[in-house]
């Protein structure tokens, strides 16, 4: 257990250091998604299933959208 | 500022918050060592006082039950500041959609169709399970609600902006939020027409691990859904009708 909180902890510096230093905003969000997604299964390994559930929804599905949908009415403006 | 100036502020700047940090983090418990003694005190009790299985939704709507009111309406807040701020303002029109523009009108691909048409339903009963659920199993309010508002972006992703307007119309979504939102503290108040405290949990228990356990706890988990589920799908369905039908008029 103790490994695979290490490598999920290892993993999740890394993809939060990749959504930072990504520069297209769409791989960005994508990346975003990722990070919250590995973030859940850290909840659920710390046996803290609720926070994992909201992570889930709120960060991998709702948000990620809202910034796309943003991002394709900047996209829109700037044509 | 030039560009060496500004690094050099920044490297200064983190070392300090470095050394700050790294002090903080000696002074830490080791890790997975818990010494809060009120976790395990509840631990013990909830589930005898509360009939919840589910201690951290007795703690977050009963024994914290007027921090989640605040944020509650923090959320109600934050979603009014999206509506306004999207809102079409002068010098902008609004593109109507025709019920014949609606469905089969982008190149989305037929496999994200299919899968999302069959998802829909059963993310929706999760969610309803998740939030019914609240007090017996990991979840509540606002995870189930959360996952709702998913399943009404997969109605976007599959049929369209049209579709989404007719399943999530904006009077049904204003209605579930001002509902939701206003339920907790109406059952807040029917603690103290009770003759207890405000928010007290005066309704029956129930036996631990059925779906009507906790008293309270079901009836508040409900409201937060609604008001969750509606908040979410209200912010997304203005961002889309901000990106996708409000045009600059020239």
């Amino acid at each position: 257990m103790t490994f695979v909180i290490a490598a999920l902890l290892v993993a999740i510096a890394m993809t939060g250091s990749a959504v930072v230093l990504t520069h297209d905003p769409f791989r960005q969000t994508a990346m975003l998604g990722i990070y919250g997604l590995l973030l859940a299964v850290l909840f659920v390994t710390f046996q803290a299933p609720d926070v994992a559930l909201s992570i889930v929804a709120v960060g991998v599905v709702l948000l990620p959208l809202m910034i796309l949908i943003a991002l394709a009415k900047i996209e829109g403006r700037s044509r | 500022m030039t560009r060496t100036v500004r690094r050099r502020l920044f490297l200064s700047a983190a070392a300090i918050f470095a050394t700050v940090l790294l002090a903080g983090f000696r002074g830490l418990a080791t890790f997975g060592e818990f010494q809060g003694a009120y976790g395990s005190l509840l631990n013990r009790v909830a589930v005898g006082e509360r009939h919840a299985t589910n201690v951290v939704t007795a703690v977050v709507y009963d024994y914290r039950g007027v921090d989640t009111m605040g944020e509650e309406s923090i959320l109600f807040g934050a979603t009014i500041g999206v509506a306004l701020l999207l809102r079409r303002t002068r010098g902008e029109r609004e593109r109507r959609f025709g019920s014949r523009a609606a469905v089969r009108s982008s190149s989305r691909s037929e496999a994200i169709e299919i899968i999302g048409l069959a998802l829909i339903g059963p993310i929706v009963l999760l969610g309803l399970s998740v939030v019914t659920h609240g007090s017996v199993t990991p979840g509540g309010g606002f995870q189930g609600g959360a996952v709702i508002a998913s399943a009404a972006t997969l109605v976007f992703l599959t049929g369209g902006y049209a579709a989404f307007r007719r399943v999530d119309p904006i009077p049904m979504i204003d209605l579930a939020e001002g509902a939701g939102v206003g339920a907790y503290p109406i059952v807040g108040v029917t603690g103290l027409l009770a003759g207890s405290a405000f928010l007290a949990n005066v309704l029956p228990l129930g036996r631990a691990g059925d779906v009507l356990s906790g008293g309270t706890l079901f009836v508040l988990n409900l409201a937060v859904g609604l008001a969750v589920a509606a908040s979410m799908v209200l912010i997304v369905s203005e961002l889309l009708e901000q990106t996708l039908a409000i045009r600059e008029s020239r």
